[in-house]
């Protein structure tokens, strides 16, 4: 930049006012936008707008207007007496085992695989990037091929059927992905760095625990995001390795809307359907740029 | 090396072996162990329990006769290709427009990408309902005086796939967006700048320079969309639950039926291993490109 020849206080936009008038083709960028968010957001409104309304209501009006008594009654009843064959007991069941089920998968999933990514960077040994390559490319292998022998490895162990096999699942199945995300980052970070804790002394465990962890924060949150909106959305796994009793919620709530049995009860449905989005939906929007980050760094390969 | 050093060579460096025990692990056991040991059964007739009675190609033959494990194919087929296109097409419109210096830029962004957020399950089953003949689109447009509207996809098994289409991209193309984006940003100021002095007009620019120059941005999104529609599972079950009959099955839920609910284990194992040769059909070439290029540099 040239030196600016007027004061620091006077530097606003320089030049001729920006037209104020929209040109025709802005407009048209506008308007198609706005179309497509109107085809983006129409489901979230009409999950809404049906989950606030009685079952009379619906039966006469129009899924996307707006209830004219609102009621949160289907709210409760999907919460706290949907039925999913005997079970009477609402979502909050699924939901509860859902959360039982992520907060393991995401810490033993992430300390495992920000480990592993250490190595791969900074421990090479013969053979490391061979097992990583094996493990880039099993994150391509469709799950159905290997779901079987993970049915008996896991009856093997005593683990079907447990909240605790779903997060062995879990911590291996993300752990491509994962691994791949702290490797290349670590990989960002100065070698030095880890060179003048060498000299220091400090082992494996020190510099990980000590240097590294503290200064990566930032990847260390994009990945709990990944891992949280992505085994809570799992949907394949919780249905083969859990039973009923420990269903996560996703599975719990085909069970209540596609069930056979009963007179549908749309309102009800669309509210548990809503509150099984809400946890992904809220980290989404609370994490912002951070989730653009994630899938970023997921779809970009090292 | 000679042998002598063998035992210190294995010790050395042991707490990072250690560590990556778990990578080495899964890679070897799950990722090849799991993926050969279903390969190998699936040449036996094992049925309720696996078990090594080797009858050669015999489930492959039951396998692509059987008339549903053709439509699944078939279907995954037309979707694939479809799904495939269309979010590649509209994912790059979006992106582009996206891209033209808006306000908003972040609000738009975020209402494209949030349906990626959910699960396919809650996908599934909002457009289950939207798709609803008696309450859904069709409704509403025979309320407005269209008395004849037919527009009920879920039920007819000609337009399913049809119903899988608006859901799927729904979901998925603000993936395909968010990271086409990122390829424009990549792309220097200076081939727009070029293109204006002489003249081209921004669509021409799109098409003869940019999108040549974002053809590794491209491969990895088509690699992502290929392998996430070679696993499609949860939105059909949610959406149609394979119907109606048979209409819009696909391979991953005949695997599943396969196993866990007809108890006919080695169909199973022969169609999960055909979903495994078609992911190394589209992944091989891409990695051996991805490989290629690397070395250049």
């Amino acid at each position: 930049m040239i030196d600016a020849p007027f004061p620091r206080t006077l530097s606003g936009p320089a030049g001729s006012r920006p037209r104020t008038r929209i040109a025709p083709k802005r407009l048209m960028i506008y308007a198609a936008l706005l179309i497509v968010s109107v085809y983006y957001l129409l489901p979230l409104w009409v999950m809404v707008m049906t989950s606030l309304k009685g079952m009379p209501e619906i039966r006469m009006g129009n899924i996307f207007a707006p209830p004219v008594e609102i009621t949160f009654e289907p709210w409760v009843k999907a919460w706290s007496s949907a039925c999913t064959g005997l079970n009477c007991d609402g979502l909050s069941r699924g939901f509860w085992n859902s959360v039982m089920i992520v907060v393991p998968s995401v810490v033993i999933s992430i300390a495992v695989a920000s480990v592993n990514g250490y190595a791969l960077v900074n421990w090479k040994f013969r053979g490391s990037e061979v097992f990583f390559t094996i493990l880039l490319f099993g994150a391509f292998i469709p799950y159905q091929v290997m779901i079987y022998p993970l049915v008996i490895i896991l009856r093997e162990l005593g683990l079907m059927g447990s909240v605790w096999g779903l997060v062995l699942v879990h911590t291996i199945f993300g752990m491509p992905i994962i691994t791949l995300l702290f490797r290349n980052y670590f990989a960002s970070l100065p070698e030095e760095l880890f060179k003048a804790a060498r000299v220091d002394g400090a082992g494996f465990w020190g510099i990980f625990l000590r240097v590294l962890v503290p200064m990566s924060l930032p990847i260390f949150t994009v990945a709990v995001i990944l891992q949280i909106t992505g085994i809570w959305n799992d949907f394949l796994f919780g249905v083969i390795y859990t039973k009923p009793d420990t269903y996560p919620m996703t599975v719990q709530l085909n069970n209540i809307v596609n069930s056979v049995q009963g007179v549908k009860e749309y309102n009800v449905n669309m509210a548990a359907t809503l509150l099984t989005g809400l946890v992904p939906l809220s980290i989404y929007l609370i994490s912002g740029k951070l989730f653009v980050r994630g899938i970023a760094a997921g779809a970009v390969k090292g | 090396m000679s042998g002598r050093d063998r035992p210190a060579q294995l010790l050395r460096n042991l707490p990072a072996k250690l560590a990556a025990l778990p990578m080495i692990l899964t890679a070897l056991v799950v990722f090849i162990g799991c993926s050969l040991w279903t390969v190998v059964h699936s040449f036996t007739k094992s049925r309720l329990l696996p078990k090594l009675d080797f009858v050669g190609l015999d489930q492959y033959d039951r396998l692509w006769s059987t008339p549903r494990w053709l439509v699944s194919i078939e279907n995954l087929a037309i979707y694939g290709i479809c799904a495939l296109i269309l979010s590649l097409v509209l994912g790059f419109v979006l992106a582009a427009l996206l891209d033209q210096k808006i306000r908003f830029e972040d609000g738009f962004r975020t209402i494209i990408l949030y349906p990626y957020a959910l699960s396919f399950i809650v996908t599934g089953l909002v457009w289950q309902w939207i798709l609803n003949p008696d309450f859904g689109i069709q409704n509403i447009v025979r309320g407005l005086g269209f008395e004849s509207f037919v527009f009920d996809p879920l039920h007819n098994p000609d337009q399913v796939l049809f119903a899988l289409l608006i859901a799927g991209l729904w979901q998925g193309t603000g993936l395909v967006t968010v990271i086409l984006l990122a390829g424009l940003r990549g792309i220097d100021e200076d081939i727009w700048k070029a293109a204006r002095v002489d003249g081209i007009p921004a669509w021409k620019t799109y098409l003869r320079v940019v999108i040549p120059m974002m053809r590794p941005v491209f491969a990895t999104c088509l690699v992502l969309v290929s392998a996430g529609i070679v696993k499609l599972y949860d939105l059909v079950v949610a959406l149609t639950n394979g119907g109606p009959g048979i209409a819009s099955e696909t391979p991953a839920k005949y695997v599943y039926d396969s196993m866990f609910n007809k108890q006919n284990l080695g169909q199973g194992f022969a169609a999960s291993t055909m979903m495994l040769l078609t992911v190394l059909i589209i992944i091989v070439p891409w990695a051996m490109f991805e490989f290629r290029g690397k070395r250049r540099d």
